[in-house]
């Protein structure tokens, strides 16, 4: 990475996950392996294991604007409010129109217009009775343009869609943009209301890549060879970035600095994942960030419990790290499933407290590990303490062939 | 449908829209939106609701006729007269 560029920090983060409403707790969850995975019953799909949130809905606005708005902003207004509370920072601080809102989507307004077309159906499908509400909530900003509108910032907003690596797609938005000096704070992070929608259930089960077990908390098993595919989960987690002499100046607690990212294209198939491609991604972003695969202390995978993503991803991870003692390797959709375009960014946040704990959330539910999945240091069951954690590379990959690496790096205290 | 039904009606839509609606001091010949957390985007939901309801298609001249709950009670009662 040039060193002329500003070095940007996380100072804040705000989250709903399907286990936890906050960092701490989600942390306690994961370091225990506590899945909160639910059986829901979705229109014309029938039972299926899901991620759902619970977290408290109307903190930061009335039930009317949650009624009029998406399940999507409802999440992102949650959790940009947490985020800067977490941040110890208003708005005013850098001023309304200098604050960026980047949120990453892997797709949004499935859950609306299905709604709608439900809604119609009760009225012989006449469109009189289709809502005026659909353009407002469908647009692709609208998540963030909600979070805009509840913390009246005036600067941009916008959606990053890169199908499930858009959360770290948007947080490398947001560094650009303060790099750019377009905005001095981003809040940026990702979004999914998915769990909304039956035709993405169908469609993974049409796909035979929807993950089914007797328990739902034992649905997605990444890296196990009895998985049969993903968990969809919805879910959000927004950071607030900062530049790290701004941070320092007004005496933030900083979490962790990005310090290298990278983003590419397998220009290859409509979703079958591609190593060469995602080794490429993780060797392009070691490199920005000034650093070597031995100084990879916990890399986070994208692994969904899909049989080939996880060989794919595996294959790429051993082809840049090889069989060395680091990094250690662990995987955060085992316990929450797959929150889509928030995936990227709740994993990199279930993993950012390691820089004060020194542990390694362990993956779960991989009884019987596919030797096609072997790598050295990969952690199920019982958390791994070492005896400092100073990076953490998080994977992110998405359908239509992208994939997306962020490295995050300890910022000792000056 | 007799004008207090009608009134109620009107109220129990809005209530729909925001529950937290407070009607203990509404005028009634004065405009809602000012006394109420209503907008444009509510008063769509207004005329939507009164469609699903009761089949009615209020044309848009005749939104304005909506602005008190009087003046929707006057506007409304020719119409829900058989209701």
């Amino acid at each position: 990475m040039n060193t002329q560029l500003p070095r940007i920090v996380i100072t804040g983060v705000g989250l709903a996950s399907p286990n936890a409403d906050n960092l701490s707790s989600y942390r306690e969850k994961l370091l225990k392996g506590i899945s909160e995975i639910q059986e829901i019953d979705l229109r014309y799909f029938g039972k299926a294991p899901a991620g759902i949130c619970s977290f408290n809905e109307t903190k930061y606005r009335k039930k009317k604007e949650n009624k009029r708005g998406t399940r999507a902003g409802c999440l992102g207004v949650y959790c940009a409010n947490e985020a800067l509370a977490d941040a110890d920072l208003s708005i005013e601080h850098y001023g309304a129109s200098r604050v960026g809102v980047y949120v990453g989507l892997t797709e949004h307004g499935t859950v609306e217009t299905e709604n709608e077309v439900y809604n119609i159906s009760q009225y012989g499908h006449n469109v009189d009775y289709w809502t005026h509400h659909h353009n407002p909530r469908t647009v692709l900003n609208n998540p963030a343009g909600e979070i805009k509108m509840n913390l009246g910032i005036t600067g941009p907003h916008y959606a990053i869609g890169a199908a499930c690596a858009a959360g770290n797609a948007s947080l490398i938005q947001g560094v650009q943009m303060i790099r750019l000096g377009e905005v001095d704070m981003a809040l940026a992070g990702g979004v999914s209301e998915s769990t909304g929608s039956f035709g993405i259930f169908a469609s993974f089960q049409a796909q035979g890549a929807l993950g089914s077990a007797d328990d739902p908390r034992k649905a997605c098993r990444p890296f196990d060879t009895s998985r049969n595919g993903i968990v969809v989960s919805e879910g959000a987690c927004i950071y607030v970035l900062e530049r790290l002499e701004s941070a320092l100046e007004r005496g933030a607690t900083i979490y962790a600095e990005i310090a290298g990212y990278a983003i590419n294209s397998d220009a290859r198939d409509y979703v079958l994942p591609f190593y060469e491609r995602q080794a490429e991604c993780m060797e392009l972003a070691l490199e920005r960030a000034g650093l070597a695969p031995d100084d990879i202390d916990i890399l986070n995978t994208h692994a969904t419990g899909t049989k080939q993503g996880d060989i794919e991803e595996c294959k790429a991870i051993q082809k840049v790290f090889g069989k060395k003692n680091k990094p250690y390797i662990n995987n955060t959709k085992s316990i929450i499933g797959h929150a889509m375009g928030a995936a990227g960014v709740l994993e990199l946040a279930g993993n950012l407290l390691a820089f004060e704990d020194n542990m390694v959330h362990p993956s779960i539910n991989c009884d019987d590990l596919d030797p096609e999945c072997t790598l050295n240091n990969m952690v199920f069951d019982t958390p791994v303490k070492l005896d400092s954690v100073n990076t953490i590379l998080n994977n992110s990959f998405g359908m239509v062939g992208i994939n997306s690496v962020i490295i995050i790096k300890k910022v000792s205290a000056p | 449908m007799t004008r207090d039904s009608i009134k109620n009606l009107i109220l129990e839509i809005i209530e729909d829209i925001d529950e937290d609606a407070d009607f203990d001091t509404l005028q009634s010949d004065q405009p809602l939106r000012d006394q109420l957390d209503l907008d444009s985007m509510d008063f769509l939901d207004i005329v939507m609701e009164l469609r699903k309801r009761h089949k009615l298609q209020i044309p848009e001249e005749d939104y304005p006729e909506l602005a008190t709950l009087d003046s929707c009670v006057n506007y409304l009662e020719p119409l829900l007269v058989n209701v």
